[in-house]
């Protein structure tokens, strides 16, 4: 939760506290902001479900959780300014300090950790001169060690800006950085077609489309191994039987909906048991 | 071999433009819907129930027993919140679902929403896949656009607004009261229950909270019926699901099949172990459920038999590690996430997962103390049943079950680093041909 480094030797309880940048908001900065805001407000029932979308709104303008920024949403949700910064410090996505226009995050998290992401950090980290939750100093690239990214199967796996970097080496990943820097577009393997800046996905995660969804793939190399072997091995899911629901004729003659029932095991090892334990459902 | 893969979900991910209305209508797509919307909503939820179609986000509760215990009409308003947050290390099959099909998901919500009487719905998605979230913002819009969302749905007089929303990185924000909290504007801290969702749930209204994965399988099973559906998998545990392989394997991926398949179908279907190196150990579920061992190749992954054997079905995210790993690092890498992860509401875990953090580091680098195997399984009991939460729980599981499978290898910890005992150079992906296996 908090942003403190946790692999290192970072105090107990360490807290960054928010930078108090008070400087007001020009008059035009400010005039956008609050009709942002109206639009995300306009979307729940209820206000302050808008403060996640608003204090990443606020990063896509500073680049960070400001003071101004947590002053900007308690004034507009009606919250007090120790509300707003108790949510922005419990959230890894929002920066207590000015972040850099690229977030290289190396997901050490175990599996991809292993399947080369330590060595991934490690080199990017001394190529860099920077370690986790650091900023080169030309504002550039901030560096990461980010947690399971849900990409397991690219593993093992880079997020600049919260785009994928599938399949990394020590070598690939120092390139994109070194490309970074010099101001080059770099396309993430499953992303629109360039890495767009901090800022810009901020605003993205606020909520606001930048009209990029229909760029990059659909499923990457690896999510598309199972349709593919499925389809070369002739697999498909039962067709259904009932008259009443079967599938459009074009549908049938792509995929020929064949009756092959899978044979799946009904294991003696299933004997009825009780409820499944819903801890976690509770229901 | 005996079991093959069902692509339903996981059926047109390969066409170049897989994410768009247009592609999604030319596979069935909302047929589900049109259907649905001349049933009573009774009828869906009794059709959730019998197909058999347990919860996909994990704990595996009945989707359609959940979506009926909500309370009768009060006239005020019920919600249904998608959980899209994904992040249980390990569970990698929603964020390519969203990312490459994500009409499923969002038909699957307007036929849930008719069902359970709700007119605004909630996706909450981890903040950490941008380009997810512009796919699914496109999903809605173009779903707007077809009136397949918005006022008088498809003439039926149904209205529905969905609402995407981004998280902004937390784990715990998955447990669904912490999701409702975060969804809220709060700290994800999960709330006490009772209340359930289903009573008192966001805003304190009748709410559902399901995985991504659960209602995208409702437009396949109105289309084509529950017995479709029950008809695949095994007795208890109904239909399929994606099976997510990652690690060692030759060809890591996504691959849908009936519940009940085995590792050992799945290996062979990914090409098998990656060359020359076989396999120690996995996870069924995410890194929350205990690991298993290749004794467990062939136990059928479905709800109950993984639960006999000690583990869980969980999100078959299965993480594969082959005998260049140490089980003493991964445990430690864990660790330190739930550590990392832990919301700190409530002691057990809060000071547990510190301090399994603590001996783990010192035994991962060669410095155990006398007794620390047994501190470790002491803390974990403290923890598990004690905690407020599931998290806590799971922070126990890779613990407790790499001692029982790889006792010595933690008395190894005592004396020799991990990555003297297994050079870490061996386990990459980039790893050299050249190097001793
Ligand atoms: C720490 C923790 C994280 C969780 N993360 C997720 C998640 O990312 N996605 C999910 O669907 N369920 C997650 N769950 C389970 C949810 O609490 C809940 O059981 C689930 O969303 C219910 O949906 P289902 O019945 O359709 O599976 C998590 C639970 C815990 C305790
Ligand atoms: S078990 Fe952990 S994550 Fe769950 S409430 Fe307690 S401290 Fe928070
Ligand atoms: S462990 Fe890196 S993406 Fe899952």
């Amino acid at each position: 939760m908090s942003n403190d480094t946790f692999h290192g030797e970072a105090p107990l309880h360490h807290q960054t506290p928010l930078q108090a940048s008070e400087e007001p908001y020009a008059d035009d900065v400010l005039e956008q902001l609050r009709t942002d805001a109206a639009a995300i407000i306009a979307r729940y029932p209820q206000k302050r479900s808008a403060l996640l979308p608003m204090l990443h709104l606020v990063q896509s303008v500073d680049g960070y959780v400001t003071g101004r920024g947590v002053h900007f949403c308690a004034e507009q949700l009606d919250l007090t300014t120790a509300e707003v910064s108790g949510v922005a410090t419990f959230y890894t996505q929002y920066k207590r300090h000015p972040n850099g226009e690229y977030t290289v995050g190396v997901c050490t998290n175990t599996l991809c950790a292993i399947m080369g992401g330590d060595q991934i950090f490690d080199e990017v980290s001394e190529h860099l001169g920077v370690g986790h939750d650091e900023t080169t100093a030309d504002g550039k690239i901030t560096l990461e060690r980010v947690e399971c990214n849900a990409a397991c199967d690219f593993a093992p796996v880079v997020m600049v800006n919260w785009e994928f970097f599938d399949n990394q080496t020590p070598d690939s990943t120092k390139d994109i950085v070194d490309r970074l820097r010099a101001g080059e577009e770099v396309a993430p393997t499953r992303g629109p077609r360039s890495v767009c800046s901090f800022k810009h996905v901020s605003r993205v995660l606020a909520g606001f489309p930048d009209g990029l969804a229909d760029e990059g793939v659909g499923a990457g190399e690896a999510s598309v191994r199972g349709t593919l072997l499925a389809r070369e091995q002739g697999w498909t899911a039962p067709g259904d039987e009932r008259a009443d629901t079967s599938a459009s004729p074009a549908a049938q003659a792509e995929e020929g909906l064949a009756p092959g029932r899978h044979t799946s095991v009904n294991a003696g090892t299933n004997a009825p048991d009780e409820l499944p334990k819903s801890k976690e459902d509770g229901q | 071999m005996s079991t093959v893969l069902t692509p339903v979900l996981t059926k047109f991910w390969d066409h170049p433009q897989s994410w768009t209305l247009e592609t999604y209508e030319a596979n069935e797509g909302y047929q589900a819907l049109r259907a649905a919307l001349q049933k009573d909503p009774a009828d869906l939820v009794a059709m959730a129930k019998d197909s058999g179609l347990r919860g996909r986000g994990g704990a595996g509760f009945p989707t359609g027993m959940k979506w009926g215990f909500l309370p009768p009409p009060d006239g005020g308003p019920r919600y249904l919140v998608v959980n899209a947050d994904e992040s249980e290390p390990g569970t990698c099959k929603d964020i390519p679902l969203l990312m490459a099909a994500p009409q499923f998901l969002i038909e699957g919500m307007a036929i849930t929403s008719f069902a359970i009487g709700c007119n605004h719905a909630f996706v909450y998605l981890r903040g950490e896949v941008v380009h997810v979230y512009r796919r699914l913002m496109r999903a809605v819009e173009e779903a707007y656009a077809k009136g397949y969302l918005g006022k008088n749905i498809l003439g039926s007089g149904f209205d529905l607004d969905i609402t995407v929303h981004a998280g902004a990185g937390a784990y715990i924000c998955g447990e669904e009261t912490a999701l409702l909290d975060s969804l809220e504007g709060r700290r994800g801290q999960p709330r006490l229950k009772p209340p359930f969702p289903a009573v008192a749930g966001l805003y304190a209204r009748p709410t559902v909270v399901n995985n991504v994965e659960s209602i995208a399988s409702i437009p396949p099973i109105v289309l084509h019926g529950a017995d479709w559906f029950s008809g695949m998998g095994t007795e208890r545990s109904q239909g399929f699901g994606i099976f997510s392989l990652s690690g060692h394997v030759a060809r890591p991926g996504q691959y849908e099949a009936p519940l009940g398949i085995t590792l050992r179908e799945l290996i062979d279907m990914a090409g098998g172990m990656r060359n020359g190196h076989r396999l120690k150990f996995w996870t069924p579920g995410g890194s929350s459920t205990p690991i298993f061992t290749d004794a467990h190749l062939d136990v059928p992954l479905d709800f109950e038999s993984v639960a006999k054997e000690g583990s869980m079905l969980g999100t078959r995210a299965l993480q594969i590690f082959d005998e260049t790993t140490s089980v003493v690092h991964a445990v430690a890498r864990w660790t330190e996430f739930y550590q990392h992860e832990s919301c700190g509401k409530c002691t057990p875990c809060r000071e547990g997962t510190f301090w399994l953090k603590q001996i783990m580091n010192r035994l991962e680098n060669g410095q155990g103390h006398e007794g620390d195997i047994e501190k470790l399984d002491d803390i974990c009991d403290n923890i598990l049943g004690r905690a407020f939460c599931a998290l806590g729980d799971g922070a126990t599981s890779p613990v407790t079950s790499a001692i029982q499978y790889f006792r010595e290898e933690f008395e190894q910890g005592m004396t020799t680093p991990w990555y003297e005992l297994f050079p870490p150079e061996r386990s990459t992906l980039f790893a050299k041909e050249s190097q001793p296996a």
